[in-house]
């Protein structure tokens, strides 16, 4: 199991769900992966993305701009 | 019907008729998967992330948000690289401005087939209806996409379905043709009963398209960009940023981008590395970026223009801080600009 950190700092959604999509698509079924996002759009569309695929939302956060996302990968 | 439970990728842009059009394909038994495709031009989200004032609203990407509905995954395929050669030579040509709409969807339509042989999926539905758009859904289009794309006959428009010839799902029996419809033209009533047939209250409103390459005052800004670096190519930023604040351009070799509130502001803020950037010391006033080779002359010209946007406008004298790409601020004490010496042909 392990834990990765996503940069998605100035992306806009969708690209902050894209970058997840991608990075979990090669990460392994408990692995964890925290994407750090400026769009707030992305505290709806991560979620909505895990949601419909499979995943599971450990946390959500926001602070100093910033919005944190951290995703626990289901199995496939 | 053939035992095996067959499966197709389904275009879901995020409106009502590619979601119908998935669900028609839900109720016969159909695996559907949901395709979304991100160019670099979709409206989605983009101008309500930006802008402050509209942050407080409730956003969504409406594709996931169709797909959640359904009850079906969806891919989100970043096609920004790709894309680029449809937008810079159609082959079809533009719409009513940059939009080349039907080399758009033949360049769908190939993506998706390329997605679809590597995921096993049997064929392609999209929300297509006949005669409803002007370019890419008339009649006379529809087997040129067919054709063009290489998807040939695994292309199914359920909406439209009656009215268009047989498509292999239909001839093998994977769907029952008696259960498609027959929609077509531009009204939307068919659309909505269908939709309330189904207990789907909650869509995206139709609203000039999904794509700023249809929005008028982008395509003069993404010209203006083309012109005045004497090539007609872009990077995702340079799109990006079309989409952001007040566009000024004095001269050929570089333009001012005013953000028009604090949002906008803040986003340009994150491009200071790339750009020199102004901002007012003196005064409240708005952050702005300048794009191209600007002179020490253009610098204080660009300083003016700023000031002119800000709560210093009516004052003799306004600080603004410039700092080149990220480096060390140094301050011009300027005249704001008068409103009659910003030219017309100046604004994009």
């Amino acid at each position: 199991m392990s834990r990765a950190t996503l940069d998605c700092r100035r992306l806009l959604c969708p690209l902050p769900v894209i970058r997840v999509q991608d990075r979990v698509a090669t990460m392994h079924p408990g692995d964890e992966l925290e994407a750090v996002c400026t769009d707030p759009g992305a505290l709806h569309d991560i979620p909505a993305w895990c949601r419909i695929n499979g995943h599971r939302v450990l946390e959500t956060g926001s602070e100093g701009g910033e919005h944190r996302v951290v995703v626990q990968v289901g199995a496939a | 019907m053939a035992d095996t439970k067959r499966k197709a990728a389904a275009l879901v842009s995020g409106g009502l008729d590619s979601m119908l059009a998935a669900r028609v394909m839900q109720d016969q038994g159909i695996h559907v998967e949901g395709l979304n495709f991100y160019t670099g031009f979709c409206v989605e989200g983009h101008t309500q992330a930006i802008r402050r004032q509209d942050q407080a609203k409730q956003k969504r990407n409406n594709a996931l948000w169709v797909a959640d509905q359904l009850g079906i995954r969806l891919h989100i395929l970043d096609v920004v690289e790709d894309y680029k050669d449809v937008v810079l030579n159609p082959r079809h040509g533009y719409g009513a401005n940059l939009n080349p709409c039907l080399d758009c969807k033949v360049f769908m339509v190939r993506k998706a087939k390329e997605w679809m042989d590597a995921h096993g999926f049997d064929f392609l539905v999209s929300g297509e209806v006949v005669g409803q758009r002007p370019m890419s859904q008339r009649r006379e289009t529809l087997p040129v996409v067919q054709q063009e794309s290489g998807i040939g006959d695994l292309l199914l428009r359920p909406l439209s379905a009656k009215r268009l010839p047989r498509t292999r799902p239909e001839r093998e029996g994977w769907v029952d043709r008696d259960r498609l419809l027959d929609f077509h033209g531009r009204s939307r009533k068919p659309q909505m009963a269908l939709a309330a047939h189904y207990g789907l209250t909650d869509y995206a409103q139709p609203a000039g398209g999904c794509c700023f390459l249809t929005d008028e005052q982008y395509a003069v800004k993404l010209a203006d960009l083309w012109q005045s670096r004497g090539e007609r190519g872009y990077e995702l930023d340079d799109i990006i940023l079309l989409k952001v604040g007040r566009h000024v351009r004095p001269a050929p070799h570089f333009k001012v981008i005013v953000a028009r509130e604090e949002g906008e502001g803040n986003f340009l803020h994150g491009y200071r590395k790339q750009h020199v950037a102004l901002r007012s010391v003196s005064h409240t006033g708005p952050y702005a970026l300048i794009d191209g080779r600007p002179t020490e002359a253009d610098l204080a010209l660009a300083a003016r223009l700023v000031a002119r946007y800000g709560h210093g406008r009516d004052a003799e004298a306004v600080t603004i801080g410039i700092s080149d790409r990220g480096g060390p601020e140094r301050e011009l004490v300027v005249a704001p600009l008068p409103p009659h010496e910003i030219p017309a042909e100046w604004v994009l």
